[in-house]
């Protein structure tokens, strides 16, 4: 049991060390679109966290079929949470890029270093 | 006795899926240049793609999930090869050549005389 | 057994995400990012979450992989190689990794029924929707209804982001001396691809629109269904020229559907108030309230897959209408 119990962890595991390198790519990277990925993976860590927190074991989708009684359903609070999360994640991609795309037209550089020394 | 027959079947042919997509992976690693890693991801994609659907259609039996498994693997096998095509014209159009190596038929030992 | 497969998948995840980061080309990134985000769709359909699978995968996979390859032909493709050091952004990242990952050992464990989140408002959830609202998929229910206030706040974030985009886009660049004669965009010269894609757009388009009218039934509703159509309708525009694409589909008639998406949602609402009821109460707007909430939920549907449509549709324009700086 010990074993199956640090396997139910791993899900948790997996979403700090993805969390991280996409906080590492945001903090360490120089190019602005490398920052706008790590924030996406950064993202997508999160949504990881939650949508584990919603699985019952022995449960299924949360579609109920009629006439059937005694289902065990997964919980739908944190699925509905998560579908806003990810539309508002790809807005604010576009928005990003948008910047992103103008600021190569003005100082004809996406680098931050080159962009900072331009200023 | 009819489902055990149709459930080694779809065993058979679902691991036989998996192996050709094996087989496309290391493909992709190992070959030498790019035309010839293109060859391996798509014809082992295709195949593997028939293979692994018919076993799941057999798992699923008679019924609408059979139907939407069908409308699947046939959007599959269109956009699989047109991708590959897609993706070999663009290099094509961008200045890769294919390495035709050489033309000779001869034997090496007539060379050396 | 579905468990090895999950930590399989998982495993892959972080492979990805650390190649993602050490790519030094961006097209190469950006592909990976597209898979990164199949393989979390993936990771959420063996949680049991469909819906969120289902955007995910139209969404992460589809729509922010064109954007993201939109901005990077309007910019450079490579990445310039870092110098000096990286120690205190890997030892801070490397720490905090550590810190979270001791803290995650009080959560409970995965699939924990009596966990403190499936206690408070899940099971009410759960128990009243046959009764208030009569549909099978219980997050559309959850979504629509109950916690309508979302989903709206959520729509006029996209219509923000729409807005900001061509407002931050519709500055013209400064004209070169030189001015490139702008080729025929479109794969004009291809015969393939053109084939295969105006087989597939008109599907596309229709499993877009089951996509929404069976949100209650089964996973779906607006969102996805607004990513599917703009899909498929980007197919069509990357296959033909995105001129042929803005005959089909005029920027007004896109912007047309952005705002009266979002009219539409608070003109559900305004009519539940005038009809008696308080904001986004859909039992008044039938004699049965149960018809009435379902009447609602499809009303606001259809208002979120106009906006999320129109919205995605105008992003892309805006960038491919954009020539090249460089």
């Amino acid at each position: 049991m010990k074993l199956l119990e640090l396997l139910g962890y791993f899900n948790y595991w997996v979403f700090a060390i993805i969390l991280t390198v996409g906080l590492y790519a945001v903090i360490s990277k120089t190019n602005l679109i490398k920052k706008l990925i790590g924030l996406s993976i950064f993202q997508s860590a999160v949504f990881l966290m939650y949508i584990t927190m919603d699985k019952v074991e022995g449960g299924t989708a949360p579609i109920i079929t009629a006439g059937v009684d005694d289902q065990i359903f997964s919980n739908p609070v944190p699925q509905v949470l998560i579908l806003t999360a990810i539309v508002v994640g790809v807005s604010t991609l576009a928005l990003g890029l948008a910047l992103v795309v103008r600021i190569n037209e003005c100082y004809g550089t996406i680098e931050e270093d080159e962009i900072l020394d331009a200023d | 006795m009819i489902d055990i027959i149709l459930d080694i079947l779809s065993w058979i042919l679902l691991l036989l899926g998996g192996a050709c997509v094996l087989i496309g992976g290391i493909g992709g690693l190992r070959l030498p240049n790019f035309y010839a890693r293109i060859h391996a991801a798509s014809l082992t994609d295709s195949m593997g793609n028939i293979l692994i659907f018919s076993g799941i259609m057999l798992q699923a039996g008679l019924s609408l999930a059979t139907l939407k498994l069908f409308a699947i693997m046939v959007f599959l096998l269109l956009t699989g090869p047109t991708a590959t095509y897609a993706l070999a014209n663009a290099a094509l159009l961008s200045g890769l050549k294919p390495d035709v190596g050489s033309a000779s038929d001869e034997p090496q030992e007539n060379k050396l005389k | 057994m579905i468990f090895i497969f999950a930590v399989f998948l998982l495993s892959l995840l972080v492979i990805t995400a650390i190649a993602i980061v050490r790519a030094k080309n961006l097209f190469v990134a950006v592909m990976l990012t597209s898979i990164f985000s199949l393989l979390m769709a993936a990771n959420f359909f063996i949680l049991d979450a469909a819906d969120v699978a289902l955007t995910e995968a139209a969404v992460g996979a589809g729509i922010t992989t064109v954007i993201f390859l939109c901005a990077l032909s309007l910019t450079d493709d490579r990445e310039k190689p870092r110098e000096g050091s990286r120690w205190v952004a890997f030892c801070t990242v490397g720490v905090l990794a550590l810190l979270i990952i001791y803290a995650t050992f009080d959560k409970p464990r995965l699939g924990d029924p009596d966990a403190p989140v499936h206690q408070h408002v899940a099971p009410w959830y759960l128990e009243k929707t046959p009764e208030y609202i009569d549909i099978p998929n219980v997050v559309t229910a959850i979504l629509g209804s109950f916690r309508g206030y979302d989903t709206l706040g959520e729509v006029f974030v996209v219509f923000a982001a729409c807005i900001g985009v061509l407002f931050i886009l519709s500055v013209k660049p400064t004209k070169k001396t030189n001015q490139v004669i702008k080729k025929e965009s479109g794969l004009r010269h291809h015969l393939i691809p053109q084939v295969v894609g105006r087989l597939l757009i008109p599907f596309i388009v229709l499993f877009g629109l089951y996509v929404q009218f069976h949100g209650e039934y089964g996973p779906g509703g607006g969102f996805q269904a607004g990513a599917i159509i703009a899909t498929g309708v980007i197919l069509y525009a990357l296959l033909e020229g995105e001129s042929s694409a803005l005959r089909a589909i005029p920027r007004s008639v896109l912007l047309g559907m952005v705002v009266g998406g979002a009219l539409l949602y608070g003109g559900v609402g305004v009519a539940c108030i005038l009809m008696g009821g308080a904001f986004l109460d859909y039992s008044v707007l039938a004699t049965d309230p149960v018809v009435g909430q379902q009447l609602g939920i499809l009303f606001i549907e259809a208002g979120v897959g106009m906006a999320v449509c129109g919205a995605l549709l105008s992003i892309y324009h805006a960038f491919a209408a954009r020539e090249s700086f460089s």
